[in-house]
């Protein structure tokens, strides 16, 4: 199933976005987005710039995957989550360093960067944001 | 100017959806297609359109428009492959309509199709269906199209304080729907303890809040009406409508409800010229307990948050005020994604002309069809009525 093998240029291309949280700005409404659009979703502006997205949030909903996809096995069981920004924007992402059974909405997290997976044996191994609980 | 004329469905077919570890994608098309012209009277047909959201991935074919067309016998006849993931099977309904309607031709075979089972992983089938959601900012972390589907129902059972137990309700209901109906893939029932005991496959979303994997393809001849040759089980889509909303679920700022739906379904009941209130029987999209609840708000039936009140009522069973997925849908019935949205409007037009067997409910007049692609991403409304 080649359908989730990791594919190495679409990961290559948006390192600064999995690194760095690169998201838009866009400079006609203020609108802050990630990943960064063509066009503003809010007002239909073209002026989009380029921003680095705050690194702490919090948890908006979440779930434990119990049933992985293939190259998820290991991880298994696993969350994701779906994080608000400090300025509002959202992110999915993998909870890290963390108990399922501490997991609350609400609760405030910081970025930072893992390994999110292997794509086989001899394939690219990722590195990206996950979320870990605020100290 | 030559007067409009609705599309009208004049033959359908369909096959048993299960594991058919006998028979191919092909195979399948082709017993769809075949049963749906003969329904029709073997009319001309000018284009093919087939509704399917896996086949290169699980089955290593694309090109379905020629394929389905030579297994067919109409090698010759223009035909093409439409997909919008779980939505794929009503995407190619809206699209015949749409070829009909532009009166270049006259009469347009749909075949929805989806042969699942060529995988036999569950980690395979899992990375399959998650190419509905965003690839770089979702799957890459690990999503899965139920997990996606859980952070919804989470989201939904926070902010109208729902407890597991309401989830229950559409899928027992659906289970008992299917029990007779030949064609459904689960024709069993389910009580609320085996629910609530169910496995869960994504915290909080169970294994019995969603559909099963199968095998099926579904067929319709859609035509205009004077054009048609079997004149006694005509249907006519009174109205249809789709929407697109953010591929990504992170994207929305509501998880507790599905914008697209709601543009949809405003759509299709405006060219209908239709009411909410004048659906007789809905068809809803139950990929996951939570989908079906936000398919019946989305649709004007109830008030956001109250489904499974409605549900639990009994207003949505066969003989209740409103039946809602009498062949049991996609929980029951069978979910073989890429011939759902087919499935469903063959199943509303078999109702609409008196020919749905022991499902039949009584004296339907205008019927709902929602099937929805992502979790929400791209959602079709098709509006059917009885032809007096």
């Amino acid at each position: 199933m080649w359908a989730y093998r990791l594919n190495i240029p679409s990961h290559w291309r948006l390192l600064s976005e999995r690194y760095r949280l690169a998201g838009g700005y866009c400079e006609n409404c203020g609108h802050k987005m990630f990943p960064k659009q063509k066009i503003c979703p809010k007002c239909g502006s073209e002026k989009i710039k380029p921003v680095e997205l705050p690194r702490r949030g919090k948890v908006i909903t979440y779930t434990i995957v119990q049933t992985p996809p293939r190259g998820f096995e290991y991880y298994t069981p696993y969350i994701l989550a779906i994080i608000e920004l400090e300025d509002g924007t959202r992110v999915f992402g993998q909870l890290t360093d963390i108990e399922p059974s501490e997991i609350q909405e609400g609760m405030e997290v910081e970025m930072t960067i893992r390994k999110v997976r292997v794509s086989g044996e001899s394939g690219a191994i990722a590195y990206a944001y996950k979320f870990r609980p605020l100290e | 100017m030559k007067s409009l004329q609705k599309p009208t469905i004049a033959g359908v077919g369909f096959t048993k959806i299960t594991a058919h570890w006998k028979q191919s994608l092909k195979d399948l098309a082709s017993e769809a297609a075949v049963k749906a012209l003969n329904d029709a009277g073997n009319p001309e047909i000018n284009a093919i359109i087939v509704g399917n959201m896996l086949s290169g991935i699980i089955n290593g074919q694309e090109n379905l428009g020629s394929l389905v067309a030579e297994s067919i016998g109409l090698s010759g006849v223009s035909s093409v492959k439409i997909e919008a993931a779980c939505a794929s099977g009503s995407a190619a309904v809206m699209w015949a309509c749409l070829s009909v309607l532009s009166d270049l031709f006259d009469s347009v075979l749909v075949v929805g199709v989806e042969k699942m089972t060529d995988v036999t992983d569950n980690e395979d089938v899992t990375s399959a269906l998650a190419t509905a959601a965003d690839y770089d900012y979702e799957v890459f972390f690990g999503a899965t199209f139920p997990s996606l589907n859980a952070m919804i129902m989470r989201s939904y059972a926070k902010t109208y304080n729902l407890s597991p137990e309401d989830f229950g309700y559409l899928p027992i209901l659906m289970h008992k729907n299917a029990v007779d109906v030949s064609h459904a893939q689960l024709r069993f029932p389910i009580d609320m303890d085996g629910y609530l005991n169910s496995p869960m496959v994504s915290d909080p979303l169970k294994l019995f809040d969603c559909a099963p994997i199968g095998d099926g393809a579904a067929a319709l001849v859609i035509t205009k009406k004077d054009g048609a040759k079997n004149s006694d089980h005509l249907v006519e889509i009174a109205g249809f409508g789709s929407a697109t909303d953010t591929l990504a679920t992170y994207r929305r700022e509501d998880l507790s409800r599905l914008r697209a739906a709601e543009l949809a379904t405003t759509r299709a009941l405006s060219m209908a010229g239709l009411e909410s209130k004048d659906f007789d029987i809905v068809q809803i999209h139950d990929a996951f307990s939570v989908i079906g609840y936000l398919n019946l708000e989305a649709l004007g039936i109830v008030e956001r948050g109250k489904a499974h009140e409605f549900v639990a009522s009994g207003d949505a069973e066969r003989s209740g005020a409103l039946p809602v997925n009498p062949e049991g849908g996609l929980k029951a019935r069978g979910h073989p994604v890429g011939a759902t949205g087919v499935y469903q409007i063959a199943e509303l037009a078999l109702q609409l002309s008196d020919r749905a067997g022991p499902s039949q409910i009584e004296n339907p007049n205008v019927g709902v069809a929602m099937n929805v692609g992502g979790t929400g991403s791209n959602v079709f409304v098709h509006i059917l009525r009885r032809v007096e």
